[in-house]
Order: C-alpha cells, then structure tokens, then sequence
C-alpha cells in the first residue's frame, strides 16, 4: 500500500498535470458548478421566455415542447424562472460568504499570529455567537430589519463569520507555532505581514474547501428563509421563493415545486462531490 | 459520582446559564434596534400625542433600554413575556396553544430516529470501506446536502400523491382516534427523520471510527479476538461517551430542521407562530419564541457536553 502510494507520488511529481487525479465524483461536482455559475452569470439571455411572461393558458402545466419543465401557478415558465433565479440564489450565498470569510479569516489570523489577550478576547466572543442557532439569528435580525437583498447578505454573513473565525484560526495557529514565523516575528516584522506572507499562503488550500463548505450553508440558508417568505422578495425570486410561490401545486405533485427543489439540490450536492474529492492537501476538518 | 465530576457539571451548567444570558441580550438588542416607536406605529397616523404617550408609558417606551431589558427578562422569567402587539392576545397564552404540539412532534421524531441512527451509525463503522459503508455515506451525503423542503417535498410526492397512503397535509383539531393520530403525524416525523438520521448516522459512525483506531482496539484484534466481540466489549464502552454527544449535537439540529417541516406540512406548532410573527414583526412574540428554541438548543449543547464528562471514566474515578 505505502510502496504503491510512494510510486503514485512520484509519478504524480514527474506529471506537469496533476488536475488529473480529481476522481469522476469530483469531476461530476466540477461540472455541475461550472454549469450553474454560467448560468448565475448569463441565466437571463439563454432563458427561453420572458421572467414575468404568462406563456400558459393553465397553471401548473405539465411537461411540453415550448415548456421543457412545465408551467408555475400563473402559467410563467419554470425553466426560465429557474434559470434567472440562479443569479439571487447563487450571488446572495456567494457574497454572504466572501464577505464572512473576509472578516472571519482575517479576525481569525489577527487571533492566531498576536495571540495573547487579542486571541482570547476573539475567541470568547466568537464562541458565544455560535451558540445561537443559525436560523434563529436570522429570523430575530429580519423581523427588526426586514427582507431586502442586502440585510439578507449581512445577515448571513454574521451568521458564517463565528464558524469561519474558528477554522481559520485553527488553521492559522498550526502555521504560527512553526519555525519560519518565528524567525519572522523575531526579525520584528508586524501583524499584517505575518498573516499575509507567512501564514496565508501556507493555509491556503484548507481554506478554499472552507470556502465551499460555508457556501452550501449559505444556499441553505437562503433557501429555507426564501422558502418561509422571509428571503427573496417578489418581484425577485430565488429558488427557494419559487418553491414557496408554487407550494400549492404541492398535493399534485407539480413540477414548478419539485425542479426549483431540485435545482437547489444538484447545486449543493455538487460542492459537496468536489470538496470530498478534493486531494488531501486541500483537505481541511470539517465542521460548522 | 466524586467531588471533581460535580465541580465539572455544575460549571458546564453555569456556562449554559451565563450563554443564555448573553443569547437574551443578543435577542432583545437584535429586535430593538429598530428605528421608529412602535407605539406610533400601533396606534396608526391620527392618534393623538397624549394617547401616543400613554401608550409608550404602560409599554415602559419612556424608559433607557436596559431598564426595559430587565423589565422583559423579568416578565420572561415568570412566565409572562407580554401582549402580543397584533391582536392583544397574551403572549404565554399563544405559545402555550402550540408549544406541546412542536414538543411532541420532536419528541416523536427523537424516539423514531435514534435507535436507526445509531445501528446504521455503528454498523457502517464496523464494516467500514465495505459496499454497505459506502452506500449509506453517500445517501447521508445526499440527505444533508439538500433542503429540508427538498425531503418534504418528495416524501409528499411519493407517499402522498403516487401511493395514496397520507394526506400531503397535517391538520391537529380537538381529539383524534390512534389511526388519525398516526396519519397526521406520519409525513412531518417522516421528513424530520430523514434530515436526522443522516446527521446523527454520520456523527456515530465518526465517532465509532475513532474508538476502533485506538492501540487497545488493535490489541484485542491481535489476540485473536472475534470481530463482534472486539465492538461490543472493547471499543463500545468507551465510544458511549462520543456517541451520545453525536446523539445530543444531533438533536439540538432538530428544531431549526423541524421550523421548515412544520410549514411545510401546515403542521401548527411554534413555528407556525414563529414566521407569522416575523413577518407581522410582531416583536414579544419575536422575543419570546425566539428565548424558547435557544434555550432548547443550549440545553441540548449542554447535554451533549454532559454526557461526554460523565461517560469518561478518566474523570470519574480521578
């Protein structure tokens, strides 16, 4: 077994392309990315109909040649709006968790490399903020605020923060207690070009399977408050607004229900497939 | 039970208390920070500013923050977290309408999906890397992946729609026989105990794996001692302990997951109440509910956390 891997190793060195050892689950979770960031990005000009456009004369329509997946309570097209709600399901989650990694990773190094008093003042607080559950967070700060696109990408942002604070900075902490930092510090270099010469670019790999995970928590999320109708607000909607917008359709089994569901599943099914077949370098715990 | 193991459960608890209160500051700044007096708001544009200040008077509005803080802790604490500003009606008197109906489809969904939990859990760790293994981790990938409403809305599609077995929706009104009992409940508890089962099967198995990499754990296979022998006596013991914080960490996941079950099958439990809430902003009622799922959710935390201090024979017999 270690010989074969040693042998692997090797040969996996003297290859310039080492992208072809991602197995095909991981390839498949790839593709499956690809495919819906395309459609985030270009969603409305390759959708077959207008958003708002009633193109059935019924609703809840079944499957038919100019509506490939059928028609929603108002007779509009589902495939156009699923398409077009790519870009609020995926750009919300997406910039809910730039934006959590950004303060969570960069208070999580600040933690790891001053360590001391910074650190435990950081991590006590963090620590408490993880003990309210997430939905709950989100739910007390909408009811005060109410729903637009931008509280929901803050809100969801503080909700990933405390979670994304901790790996990093258990990521961070490994790097820091290694020699070459220490050189660093002693050489008398400062906080920021601690963390952002020495320990980022050795945590780097770990960190963007982070990246992932907290984006299919963000989806979620957002897809359970839009499915509350407490998320994506009309006109808009997201996949999981048009799940709740055609839930009626529900006891028949319609399509409008169903395909948004499943949208929002190959998507997060897709990170999942790509992060555990990641290689191992890449590889971080994974926890919440 | 020794001087040392009460020390350590009585801080834990003390920790969760402190937590809770830290979550009560969380929850009263987080629905007061609004802008805007919601005595204006509930008596509309024409009321007078003597009836505006009344009002703000027997809402303690008049008052800084933290006084009112206090005043809602101390209401909260006795049991009376106020009117409710949408239709007057007492707020302990809503909650106590529904709050039995979220605790037993809970506690349903506890009983049911534990013990499956738990053998699929262990099974999977003992034949690890095997076909079974295989199957069963990517199925809970699969099932932890997706949407709550995504389980929910198959469940209804299949058992509901194809087969005919339940109706697609729970309605709870006065007595019922066992038999509509068991209809009402049977879609909601099945869902939920879909979405838990994977979380606790995968947290078990992890756990179970760990145990089994122990050097005491190889020993016993060295010595020649049988496969279900070597499980059963050497390494569960000493995987109780993990196995029921898997179990406690599970369950606190089981009332975020049961928010979205419970809308979705028109099920009236607190969450109902809950979003009706929110969406009124319908603020003490916020307040309240929002104190009774952390709380359960810290409770269960602090569990969890017990278990795993009182299952360590370590410190035990120290």
């Amino acid at each position: 077994m270690s010989a074969q891997d040693s042998i692997s190793a090797v040969e996996a060195s003297a290859l310039p392309r080492r992208r072809s050892q991602l197995p095909l689950a991981g390839m498949i979770g790839a593709v499956i990315i690809a495919f819906w960031v395309l459609m985030a990005l270009i969603g409305p000009y390759v959708a077959p109909h207008q958003v708002g456009a009633l193109v059935d004369n019924d609703g809840f329509g079944r499957m038919q040649w100019a509506l490939p997946l059928g028609s929603d309570y108002l007779g509009r097209d589902v495939l156009s709006r699923i398409l077009i709600g790519a870009r609020y399901s995926i750009g919300v989650a997406a910039a809910a968790t730039f934006l959590a990694i950004f303060m969570g990773g960069t208070l999580g190094m600040l933690a790891a490399v001053s360590r001391g008093l910074i650190d435990m003042a950081l991590s006590r607080f963090f620590d408490a903020l993880i003990s309210i559950p997430s939905k709950m967070s989100a739910l007390v700060v909408i009811a005060a605020l109410g729903s637009s696109i931008s509280v929901l990408i803050g809100t969801i942002a503080v909700i990933l923060t405390p979670g994304a604070f901790r790996t990093w900075r258990a990521l961070a902490v490994n790097v820091n207690a290694l020699d070459f930092v220490e050189v660093a510090r002693a050489r008398g270099e400062g906080a920021g070009y601690l963390i952002r010469e020495e320990v980022l670019p050795n945590i780097a790999g770990p960190v963007l399977t982070d990246f992932g995970l907290r984006f299919v928590f963000a989806v979620l999320l957002l897809s359970s408050l839009s499915f509350l109708g407490l998320g994506v607000q009309p006109p808009n909607a997201d996949w999981g607004s048009l799940v709740r917008e055609n839930i009626d359709g529900l006891a028949d089994g319609a399509l409008a229900v169903v395909m948004p569901a499943v949208a929002i599943a190959t998507l997060t099914i897709g990170v999942n497939l790509l992060i555990d077949n990641l290689p191992g370098r890449w590889s971080s715990s994974r926890e919440h | 039970m020794n001087i040392a193991l009460v020390r350590l459960v009585a801080i834990r608890i003390a920790l969760a208390l402190l937590t809770l209160g830290f979550v009560s500051v969380a929850v009263f700044v987080g629905t007061e920070i609004l802008p805007g007096d919601v005595a204006e708001a509930l008596l509309g544009q024409n009321a007078t500013p003597e009836a505006v200040a009344g009002l703000r008077t027997v809402l303690h509005l008049d008052q800084p923050a933290y006084v009112r803080y206090f005043l809602w802790l101390g209401g909260l604490v006795i049991g009376d977290p106020g009117r409710s500003l949408v239709n007057g009606v007492r707020v302990a008197e809503l909650i106590s309408s529904r709050l039995p109906n979220s605790l037993m489809l809970a506690s349903v969904t506890a009983v049911v999906c534990v013990p499956i939990a738990l053998v699929l859990g262990i099974t999977s760790a003992i034949w690890r890397g095997s076909v079974y293994d295989r199957v069963a981790s990517f199925l809970t990938m699969l099932v932890v992946a997706v949407p709550e409403f995504f389980i929910a809305t198959l469940c209804v599609i299949i058992f509901a729609v194809r087969l005919r077995w339940f109706p697609a929706l729970s309605y709870a009104t006065g007595i019922v026989s066992l038999d509509q009992f068991f209809r009402m409940f049977a879609l909601p508890v099945f869902t939920l105990c879909c979405v838990m089962t994977a979380q606790m099967m995968r947290m078990t198995r992890a756990a179970v794996i760990d145990t089994l990499r122990s050097s005491y754990v190889e020993m016993a296979v060295l010595k020649g001692a049988r496969p279900i022998r070597v499980v059963l006596t050497h390494a569960l013991p000493n995987a109780i302990g993990p196995i029921a914080n898997a179990v406690a960490l599970s369950l606190s996941f089981l009332l975020g997951g049961a928010i979205v079950v419970e809308i979705i099958f028109n099920y009236p439990g607190l969450a109902r109440l809950l979003i009706d809430a929110v969406s009124t902003r319908d603020m003490p009622l916020v307040q309240a509910c929002a104190m009774i799922y952390c709380a359960a959710y810290l409770f269960m935390m602090m569990l969890a956390d017990i278990a795993g201090i009182l299952s360590n024979p370590r410190l035990r017999y120290r």
